[in-house]
């Protein structure tokens, strides 16, 4: 290949300035362009505004791909339902007895349940749901593992929102839109989310591998609590995440530090539900302390 | 244009210090508008991905341009394109910008020490080109080096991908100039 023409722009004083102008240019904006990544690294919200915008920008397209996508995923599920139409149907036949009396179970067990939170008053503070919506789209060619919903801050999403699917928890808000929102996923390496083993109720950390998987630190030491199949909840501890929701399974066999994988795969999750971030702080009064309104002479009532 | 001598009026639209009179409005959108595309590409595609997997398509697209005409563009107007790509890929703000402003100054001065250059040696400085935006992305985006393997696939896919892309930019090239 032959070489270009005007790196060598000859005897013209005017061409050689511009030349030269050019590159003054380039070298200030790469410095301008590290200062901003800089600025970015100490305060992520510095460019809310502007990184806002363009993500509202995009999103439309973003959520007709996925319209797109879904339609033809849903497609192939049908024809794949017809095919299999026999064989799921005696399964889900056996899965129904089986889950009868699972079922009769759990019926006895949520009113055990009930009663005993009406003998200890124990406070059940779900956090309110702010929005549901879907997911649209993720930087899937970044570094960082975002995924993008179509809600943003007019539906008073704000960045921090814990965000959960029904199979489990999918991450937090990364930063919002007028009418989109990025989410941090739970796999991202900058993702940790305190959790306990279901089993025992062992506390232990969930961070984010960044290939699709979770890495699982206990907190107490000791002797290995973990075992190949144990689900892990969020613990609520620290607030922002609430507690009780599935976030993973524990799939590697490694003792100290086991893999899980996520209970909520992004990738086939459509709809999301953005919740309040979690305050522990504003829980239940402690017991002893006199209560307002109609409980406190119902009290004394009694007595 | 790829491993043999460009053609006929394959350099009819060449810049010749920076005025084409030759050359429409329109030929002359079509290169930073390409670009754009594959960025909004990057950005927009729906799939959620659990790793990074996808080649960044805008600094590939920008690559082949740059590799197939070094005539167009001075090294300034990767800021703008960079710019645009970080916001519509959503990484840290100015990774692209600079990483890929760096990536054309490097080019010129490669211009100039290797004059006649083939196929498979633009390939590899592309490769080389590649690989350090990515890296420096994955160092802005606040991860460590130490992270480097979950991006050895996605390194490997954009250098595969490389020659398609080129070969793209090249046909799109060949039909801007023929409006």
């Amino acid at each position: 290949m032959a070489p270009p023409k005007h790196r060598r722009p000859g005897f013209s004083r005017r061409a050689q300035y511009g030349l030269f102008a050019g590159y003054v240019i380039a070298t200030i904006g790469v410095v301008i362009a590290l200062v901003s990544v800089a600025i970015w690294r100490l305060d992520p919200t510095a460019f809310a505004l502007v990184r806002g915008v363009a993500l509202d920008a995009t999103a439309p397209f973003s959520a007709a791909g996925a319209a797109v996508t879904r339609g033809l995923s849903s497609g192939a599920a049908e024809v794949g339902a017809y095919w299999n139409a026999g064989a799921r149907n005696r399964q889900m036949m056996d899965d129904m007895a089986a889950m009868r009396t699972a079922l009769i179970q759990a019926r006895a067990d949520r009113f055990e349940n009930a009663r005993l939170k009406r003998i200890v008053r124990l406070v059940d503070r779900t956090p309110q749901t702010v929005v549901a919506t879907r997911i649209i789209g993720s930087t899937a060619s970044g570094t960082r593992r975002l995924a993008t919903i179509a809600a943003g801050s007019s539906s008073g999403v704000r960045p921090g929102q814990p965000v959960r699917s029904g199979e489990g928890l999918v991450g937090r808000i990364f930063e919002t839109g007028r009418g989109a929102a990025r989410l941090l996923m739970l796999t991202d390496t900058g993702s940790t989310v305190p959790v306990r083993l279901v089993r025992n109720g062992l506390p232990a950390l969930a961070s984010g591998n960044g290939d699709g998987r979770l890495r699982i630190r206990a907190l107490i030491a000791g002797e290995n609590p973990f075992r190949r199949g144990d689900l892990l909840v969020t613990s609520g501890t620290g607030g922002v995440y609430p507690p009780g929701i599935p976030v993973a399974v524990i799939t590697g066999a490694d003792a100290l530090t086991p893999l899980a994988r996520a209970l909520a795969d992004p990738d086939r999750t459509d709809f999301v539900a953005v919740q309040a971030i979690y305050a522990p702080e504003a829980a239940a009064p402690p017991p002893g302390l006199p209560t307002t309104g109609a409980a406190a002479p119902a009290v004394t009532g009694a007595q | 244009m790829i491993g043999r001598p460009p053609a006929g009026s394959a350099h009819r639209g060449a810049l010749i210090d920076g005025q084409a009179p030759t050359v429409s409005r329109f030929a002359r959108a079509v290169p930073p508008v390409t670009t754009l595309l594959a960025s909004l590409l990057t950005g927009v595609l729906p799939i959620v991905a659990d790793a990074p997997a996808l080649p960044p398509f805008g600094l590939l697209v920008v690559l082949g341009w740059r590799l197939l005409r070094p005539e167009l563009w001075r090294a300034w107007m990767a800021l703008p394109l960079g710019l645009a790509d970080d916001l519509l890929t959503g990484q840290a703000p100015g990774t692209a910008m600079a990483g890929w402003t760096i990536v054309f100054l490097v080019l010129d001065v490669v211009d100039e020490r290797f004059l006649f250059r083939d196929y498979m040696l633009d390939w590899a400085i592309a490769a080389v080109a590649i690989c350090v935006c990515i890296i420096g992305a994955l160092l802005a985006s606040g991860q460590t080096i130490a992270q480097l393997p979950l991006f050895l696939p996605q390194m490997a896919l954009s250098i595969l991908c490389f020659p398609l892309v080129e070969r793209l930019c090249a046909a799109i090239d060949r039909w801007r100039l023929r409006q």
